[in-house]
């Protein structure tokens, strides 16, 4: 672990895989006939270039940092929840539930019980997949895309059979009471004089969001569970020899994670929507392995990461508006970054790695007849249950 | 539900698990090297695209589907070069081609075609046309095996009886090769076909390209076949099934045909049928969509039978210095 200093890996590599996607999407840009700088230049126009575009991205981004968490917390545990979409989903339906159901005197305690139900529903989902890799070993990966597919399914039977008030065509629920309408950044900041656009959809569950990124750092850094969930991902033996539980530890991080991803509901489906409808997580469950991988599994590198997706959720909504760009260009920029910092981390490691060496020796003076860089992600860290170096 | 209508609920189920079959087994060759590939889908609608974009610019079916082959195989090399060469997460590597896919096809559709991410609708040679077996006609007069004959086993396209024929292939190719003999132990063991003098790379190179292939012909069936022309996002979760299947099948080309049966006759009956109503229980439609995941999930949950993966599966090889 000590070919390379520390920043290189948390700041370096991020930064370097990034660029590549950067390359490459300007190539995709160009190949289709666009000019990438008038492409970017839109893009920050749109996405940050007036407090409308700043409310989307941040809209965008509050979704963005449950799901990066959600998938963050897993990967602590070597786990690689890839249900993220279908946990979103079930949350929805509990934050539906206890928004229709349940006559609530004031959004702050509509807030917090809507949260606590969202949780539960996404956790509830993760439950099922992670007991089968606890207790039948059942690879988790499988079993969560499954789910997610489930979810779609059973989702899009509750929507169209059971929650969709009488004569309405939409697969949707009713709209929710005026009672649980989150304010949204325009009416919290505006006692403080600041003008913030009304239209925005960016609200109260932004610092949810945030609050949500500084608990996970608590948990996984500050609390002796956040030790044994990080230690059981280092090494299940090792886990297994100082007495955690490997079963305990799979699930209370596929709860946590399923959890997170599940509160993502609180922000798209009461704070925007304001009613459940079908497809409401819109494939945020996946940016979430995006934002973690990128984010390096650390909270502040996921509300980073969150937000530099919001600004490209965003960005592209405006390209594709006022451009003959499709929307897809985000899912392919979404797959690069996915591709370089996820899959192809090696490809940027190894060369660092012996940059790094190199200048080592140099400045040790003499030139020890080197061995081969050792990696230092032994391989055998690296996938199996679909981990990555967190 | 009379005879005619079993005919053809068959008739489509077998149209329905072609492109379910041929992903199957791109994944069993894969998988049984050690190389897992959750980006099925994405190599299937990368090649669904490139064949009806091909097949539609050319006019010639037969290009289209080798176009479809190698954007596939191009996935297919990507998700070696990140999986194999550079020891990457295998499952990641995956999740990145199926975006990729998924937002490339539309993005070069637009530019090619401008409109709105599909390719025009295929006519004529651009599409694989059924056909009509030896004596299909002339038998088509004889009760039940007339129909069979003549409505399920004849008229389909050639990819078909390719997808079909592939099964014994791949089942002769596996067990009863040198070539399978070794794909099959890289999955298993790597360091033992190491030490053997083989070289593992190779071999699951190898195994991603006939992966790559399988792949590019589902994709292009689903384009030039079973449907006229390329949409967004059709291969709408196909190589999720397919996945699926395969491991309903324990990696075993046999079971996979059976597997893509029973998925795809579920398919064809959802498709069919809206809800279905037995003995005044009624199974909505959404049931059937969700019952081959739901059949995956008890397969590995291991209460019927229990589903062992390769034993390398997903570990990169890294050999002793």
């Amino acid at each position: 672990m000590d070919v390379m200093p520390k920043w290189a890996d948390v700041v370096l590599i991020p930064l370097i895989s990034l660029i590549l996607a950067a390359i490459l999407s300007t190539l995709v840009i160009i190949g289709i006939g666009e000019d990438p700088v008038a492409a970017v230049r839109m893009m920050v126009s749109g996405a940050l270039g007036s407090t409308y575009g700043w409310g989307y991205t941040l809209y965008y981004a509050t979704n963005f940092m449950f799901t990066g968490l959600a998938v963050s917390v897993a990967f602590h545990a070597r786990l690689f929840n890839i249900g993220g979409e279908g946990q979103a989903m079930l949350g929805g339906l509990g934050v539906a539930l206890a928004c229709l159901y349940i006559p609530w005197p004031h959004w702050t305690l509509a807030l917090v019980f809507a949260a606590l139900a969202a949780a539960l529903f996404g956790a509830a989902w993760a439950a099922i997949p992670a007991w089968l890799q606890a207790r039948r070993g059942s690879h988790i990966v499988i079993t969560t895309i499954m789910f997610n597919f489930i979810a779609a399914a059973f989702l899009n039977y509750v929507l169209v059979n059971l929650m969709r008030p009488q004569g309405s065509m939409d697969p949707a629920t009713a709209r929710f009471p005026e009672a649980v309408h989150l304010p949204t950044l325009h009416e919290l900041l505006a006692p403080f004089g600041i003008a913030f656009s009304k239209a925005a959809p960016a609200n109260v569950s932004l610092l949810v969001a945030v609050a949500a990124c500084v608990l996970v750092w608590l948990l996984i850094w500050r609390t002796r569970l956040g030790y044994e969930i990080r230690a059981y991902g280092h090494s299940e033996t090792g886990a297994l020899y100082a007495g955690i539980s490997p079963v305990r530890i799979t699930m209370i991080a596929m709860l946590i994670s399923g959890g997170l991803a599940g509160c993502m509901a609180i922000n798209n489906v009461m704070g925007e929507a304001e009613r459940l409808v079908l497809n409401a997580t819109e494939g945020a469950g996946f940016i979430g392995i995006a934002v973690a991988l990128m984010g390096r599994s650390h909270p502040f590198g996921v509300f980073l990461a969150a937000i530099l997706f919001g600004f490209l959720y965003q960005g592209g909504a405006e390209l594709a508006l006022w451009t003959t760009i499709p929307r897809e260009l985000i899912v392919v920029i979404q797959a690069l970054v996915i591709l370089f910092t996820g899959a192809l981390d090696n490809m940027v490691r190894m060369p660092l790695e012996r940059l790094f060496l190199a200048l080592g020796r140099n400045r040790r003076g003499t030139a020890p007849a080197a061995p081969l860089p050792a990696r230092t992600h032994p391989p055998s860290v690296m996938p199996k249950d679909g981990r990555e170096e967190p | 539900m009379d005879f005619l209508t079993i005919i053809q609920v068959l008739d489509s189920t077998i149209r329905l698990s072609t492109p379910l079959l041929l992903a199957c087994l791109a994944g069993l060759f894969s998988e049984r090297a050690g190389v897992f590939d959750i980006g099925l889908e994405g190599k299937m609608l990368a090649a669904a695209f490139f064949s009806a974009a091909v097949a539609a610019l050319t006019g010639s079916v037969w290009l289209g589907l080798l176009a479809g082959i190698a954007a596939s195989l191009a996935l297919a090399g990507l998700h070696g070069l990140a999986s194999i060469t550079f020891r990457g997460n295998q499952l990641i590597s995956g999740v990145a081609i199926n975006f990729l896919a998924a937002g490339m096809t539309v993005l070069i559709a637009q530019d090619w075609f401008a409109q709105g991410g599909r390719t025009p609708s295929l006519m004529g040679g651009a599409r694989f046309e059924p056909i009509t077996l030896p004596f299909a006609d002339a038998l088509a007069g004889v009760p039940v095996l007339g129909p069979v004959y003549s409505e399920l086993l004849s008229g389909h396209s050639v990819l078909v009886y390719v997808a079909f024929a592939a099964v014994p292939l791949t089942w002769w190719v596996l067990f009863r090769t040198r070539f399978g003999l070794r794909l099959r132990a890289v999955g298993e063991n790597p360091a033992a076909v190491d030490t053997a003098g083989v070289s593992v790379v190779g071999l699951r190179y190898a195994a991603v390209a006939i992966c790559g292939v399988l792949c590019g012909i589902a994709g292009a069936y689903l384009a030039t076949a079973l449907q006229a022309g390329f949409v967004k996002d059709m291969t709408a979760g196909r190589g999720f099934i397919a996945l699926a299947a395969l491991i309903f099948a324990k990696w075993r080309p046999w079971h996979a045909m059976y597997a893509c049966l029973l998925f795809g006759f579920l398919q064809a009956v959802a498709l069919r049928y809206q809800n279905i109503d037995i003995g005044g229980v009624v199974i909505p439609v959404q049931a059937m969509d969700a019952l081959p995941y739901i059949l995956t999930v008890v397969i590995l949950a291991g209460f019927v039978g229990k589903a062992i993966p390769p034993r390398a599966g997903g570990e990169p090889y890294v050999k002793e210095r």
